[in-house]
């Protein structure tokens, strides 16, 4: 459907989005993961948050109408704003 | 008075409220598939228990969005009842007609077992058949009914009287840390409702209690105020409508 690259036709994205339970919410399914890993050795864990990921493709006219789209996506839907953070990132091989 | 029970995939309490609302309480009750985009004029419209998308994403995320959900949001818009019962709870927050989200139990277990819950306030429709004080046991089935919210929505939500039911031990202390509140639920908050008093949601399931075979009746006085409410306030409507 793309057709040459000019600026206004939509190209088409992959993103990275992460979705945590903010940091003032106990999270007790990070703090088992936590508990867990300190159970196998590893002394030096301090803390674990346990998150959601997400890959979307999605298309866009440029990369901050994209990450600007994806984070309306995760205010609306992809994260709960009482209890999670969110973080969009793009992947290295968008805007092909 | 007109009740409809919301039917989403994976709804699985629908058919006990619907048998409490038609059989129990002999009321004209039907069930609203979730695609449809209107309440089919219903006074009361109650969102079951159940595990609605199979929780995908979080419990009851993706109900939030559906069709009929526009519609329960006009219908609540317009002054009509809304009772949310345990996923009910959970689709009205991430709907936002509720305030506060659900965390997973403080001990990542599901629950199902009895409660025992505090009536804190009576001059609603949900909770007019009972004494503010009033203990009621109740079941609980669920995995994610530990409530939250920030400080200051909370001490909000307090100010306004919004809290309806809190869990308490045995000796009906609602103590957050106390061994009456299972899931960890911040304030020991069991049941919520809006600031206009007529979107009304809580954990425990009222219609799990609601018949002497079932052993237990400490949910049917929500069901029967309901009625009693709506029936003195569907006969006002009518005449200030037509």
């Amino acid at each position: 459907m793309s057709q040459g690259d000019s600026e206004s036709s939509p190209s088409r994205f992959r993103a990275r989005v992460h979705v945590y339970p903010r940091r003032e919410i106990l999270d007790p399914q990070g703090r088992a993961i936590g508990e867990a890993l300190a159970r196998l050795g590893f002394d030096e864990v301090a803390g674990v948050r346990a998150g959601k990921g997400f890959e979307v493709e999605l298309t866009a006219t440029d990369k901050s109408a994209a990450v600007a789209q994806l984070e309306r996506m995760c205010s609306e839907l992809l994260a709960n704003p009482i209890t999670e953070d969110y973080s969009v990132e793009l992947l290295e091989d968008s805007a092909r | 008075m007109k009740c409809g029970v919301v039917v989403f995939p994976g709804s699985n309490c629908d058919h006990d409220v619907y048998h409490v609302l038609r059989h129990v309480t002999d009321q004209d009750a039907s069930f609203l598939w979730h695609e449809r985009d209107d309440v089919d004029g219903c006074d009361l419209v109650v969102l079951p228990g159940g595990f609605s998308y199979g929780d995908y994403l979080r419990a009851g995320a993706m109900a939030a969005v559906s069709p009929v959900m526009a519609a329960v949001r006009q219908h609540a818009d317009n002054g009509g009842l809304v009772l949310g019962i345990c996923n009910g709870f959970q689709i009205l927050l991430e709907a936002g007609l509720l305030p506060g989200a659900m965390r997973r139990n403080r001990d990542l277990r599901f629950l199902g077992c009895d409660v025992r819950v505090r009536v804190e306030r009576n001059d609603l429709p949900f909770t007019r058949g009972y004494d503010v004080g009033q203990v009621l046991r109740l079941p609980v089935g669920h995995a994610e009914g530990n409530y939250a919210d920030t400080a200051a929505a909370l001490d909000q939500l307090e100010a306004n009287g919004q809290v309806v039911f809190r869990y308490v031990d045995a000796s009906g202390d609602a103590d957050e840390a106390g061994s009456g509140n299972l899931n960890g639920a911040e304030r020991a908050i069991a049941g919520i409702c809006n600031r206009q008093g007529n979107v009304c949601a809580l954990m425990p399931h009222p219609e799990r209690a609601a018949e002497e075979v079932l052993g237990q009746t400490d949910g049917l006085a929500m069901f029967a105020g309901l009625v009693g409410s709506l029936t003195a306030t569907t006969d006002s409507r009518v005449g200030a409508t037509s």
